[in-house]
């Protein structure tokens, strides 16, 4: 593990120094007052995916204080409600947010109140609490009521690990250099996904860069799940075939013993 | 060592799964039954989701009626002519249950409509077994004769019209009883994720009146026609049937069931019925704990129009 953050570190700095020297020879230098990458730009989910983490690194001119978002693919999400129902429990009521990111995460160099001005975090939607969740029929609840769910569903996207916020996580170093670790759980959704860099001075954003990448399922996993997803007739058929080939080999193979 | 299910979407230990197929396998072995009332209950344990663990089912469930209706097949058990009627009405029964599977999951009340089910069959199958086997291992002494609704008894059932001759059961009844029997558990199969071979068995004898002898290939051969079709019917509407999850399932499953079967022979079958019983009941009660207990989180995150 040690092994493998040194060597993660090296390429880094490696990158980093390019980055650095190109920069410093480049005539467009000056504009450019922040440049960031990632070690990989498409996290592969195969049969054996437990999880992926990519290291997002990069470079400032000068000072100021990093924040970086990541949004996963949109969604429509319902949230449900539990409520009794004579000894059971079952879901009573449920509201459903529109556009809501598979996946989010911030991450800070500093306390974001020493950093970005309130307004801003909402704008940029910086935070778990500034997340933009809109309900897709305006009617179905109350503004108050609303907050419960919305605070329900980042909580739970919380537990899956698929939400999180983490001041302090953005390592700068001599003012110039950063990095920070993205961590991809096991349960992550395919699709594209937007790393927002900003770099903030004095309350305001000085520059922003934006990366995409990419989570997909490779392999024959993701044949699968396309085929049985585009041609379920045929999947269907398949299976059905497959598992009546079992049973008669088994049973020839039973007699035999 | 973890293995991605494509369908399910989610990685599961491969030990797991296949300490749970051999494991099924053995019991149904072992006891005589499919298993599939054990297994999706036990895959949904484990974390699979229940529509995954249901569609998988009926998949694997193919595979293990085609090895027994073949070996019943041989010895002369199966009665074609009542396999065919039952199966027509758990045809019409099954794509009713893929429906209401569908409207159930759209509305959100699918998962708790599974367990239910499940508590519901569950607690009547074992308690059932428990109250017949029991008294035989307590007492050591000859088991309760179990009081079948013999032939030429004459009830409002035999008034039904559309009269049909099985041959093989020696019955003359209407061919709406074996019909609606097919149905009855066409419907619970496809909800449920169960063959209903332990619905179908007591409703042939007790209902219908088979011999036993011929009652176990039949309920099978019926069961593959209508498990081939939920299985069918999940695949296109649903999307829930994960092959690697079933072949994995699949594959130890077969080798468990010769090892049970073997196995059966040592201990002695009343006592193999109480083990079976409790077990049933375990599964059962942890479920309906699951129902009624408060559960953690009031709030739960689904897809939406999924």
């Amino acid at each position: 593990m040690m092994k493998r953050g040194c060597h993660l570190l090296r390429r880094m700095a490696i990158a980093l120094l390019a980055t650095v020297a190109l920069g410093t020879t480049s005539a467009t230098a000056d504009d450019v007052p922040l440049v960031a990458d990632l070690s990989n730009h498409l996290v592969a989910i195969t049969s054996r995916f437990t999880g992926a983490s990519v290291l997002l690194f990069g470079a400032t001119d000068g000072t100021g204080d990093i924040v970086i978002v990541i949004r996963g693919p949109v969604k429509d999400v319902d949230v449900r409600y539990k409520q009794r129902f004579g000894p059971i429990w079952v879901n009573a009521r449920s509201v459903t947010l529109r556009d809501v990111p598979s996946y989010y995460r911030m991450a800070s160099s500093r306390p974001l109140a020493e950093i970005v001005p309130n307004e801003l975090l909402s704008r940029y939607q910086i935070g778990l609490n500034n997340i933009r969740l809109n309900p897709a029929n305006e009617k179905t609840a109350t503004t108050a009521d609303l907050d419960v769910f919305r605070q329900a569903l980042v909580r739970l996207k919380t537990d899956e690990g698929l939400y999180s916020e983490e001041l302090g996580a953005v390592n700068l170093m001599s003012n110039r250099l950063f990095r920070t670790e993205l961590y991809f759980p096991a349960n992550v959704a395919t699709g594209t996904y937007l790393v927002e860099v900003y770099l903030f001075r004095d309350g305001a954003v000085a520059s922003a860069q934006i990366l995409p990448f990419t989570v997909s399922k490779i392999g024959v996993d993701a044949d699968i799940y396309d085929f049985a997803h585009n041609f379920g007739l045929v999947y269907g058929m398949l299976a059905i075939a497959a598992a009546i080939a079992a049973g008669y080999g088994a049973s020839v193979a039973f007699r035999r013993t | 060592m973890q293995i991605y299910l494509p369908i399910a979407e989610m990685s599961v230990n491969i030990f797991l799964v296949l300490a749970l197929g051999g494991g099924i396998g053995l019991l149904s072995g072992l006891f005589g039954v499919g298993g599939g009332f054990m297994m999706t209950p036990l895959l949904i344990f484990i974390g699979v989701p229940p529509a995954v663990a249901v569609g998988t089912q009926a998949n694997q469930i193919v595979a293990s009626s085609v090895s027994g209706v073949l070996v019943h097949m041989r010895r002369g058990n199966v009665d074609l002519k009542m396999g065919a009627v039952l199966t027509i009405g758990g045809f019409v029964g099954s794509s009713l249950g893929v429906w209401v599977f569908n409207v159930l999951k759209r509305l959100g009340h699918i998962d708790v409509t599974i367990a239910f089910g499940y508590v519901v069959f569950l607690g009547i199958v074992g308690g059932f077994m428990l109250y017949e086997s029991l008294p035989g291992v307590l007492n050591k002494g000859a088991p309760m004769p179990l009081t079948a609704r013999g032939p030429g008894r004459h009830t409002w059932m035999h008034g039904l019209p559309f009269k049909m001759r099985f041959r093989r059961s020696k019955l003359y009844i209407s061919a709406l009883l074996p019909l609606a029997v097919g149905f009855v558990v066409g419907i619970l199969g496809a909800v449920m994720g169960v063959g209903g071979g332990f619905i179908m068995v007591p409703a042939m004898i007790y209902l219908l009146g088979m011999p036993t002898q011929v009652v176990i290939g039949t309920s099978l051969l019926q069961t593959i026609f209508v498990a081939a079709n939920t299985t069918l019917l999940q695949a296109i509407f649903n999307q829930t049937v994960d092959v690697v999850l079933a072949l994995l399932l699949l594959v130890v499953g077969v080798v468990g069931a010769q090892v049970g079967a073997r196995l059966a022979g040592k201990f002695k079958g009343e006592q193999l019925r109480v083990m079976l019983a409790i077990m049933v009941l375990a599964v059962a009660l942890r479920l309906a704990l699951d129902l009624v207990i408060p559960p953690q989180d009031l709030f739960s995150l689904r897809e939406s129009g999924g």
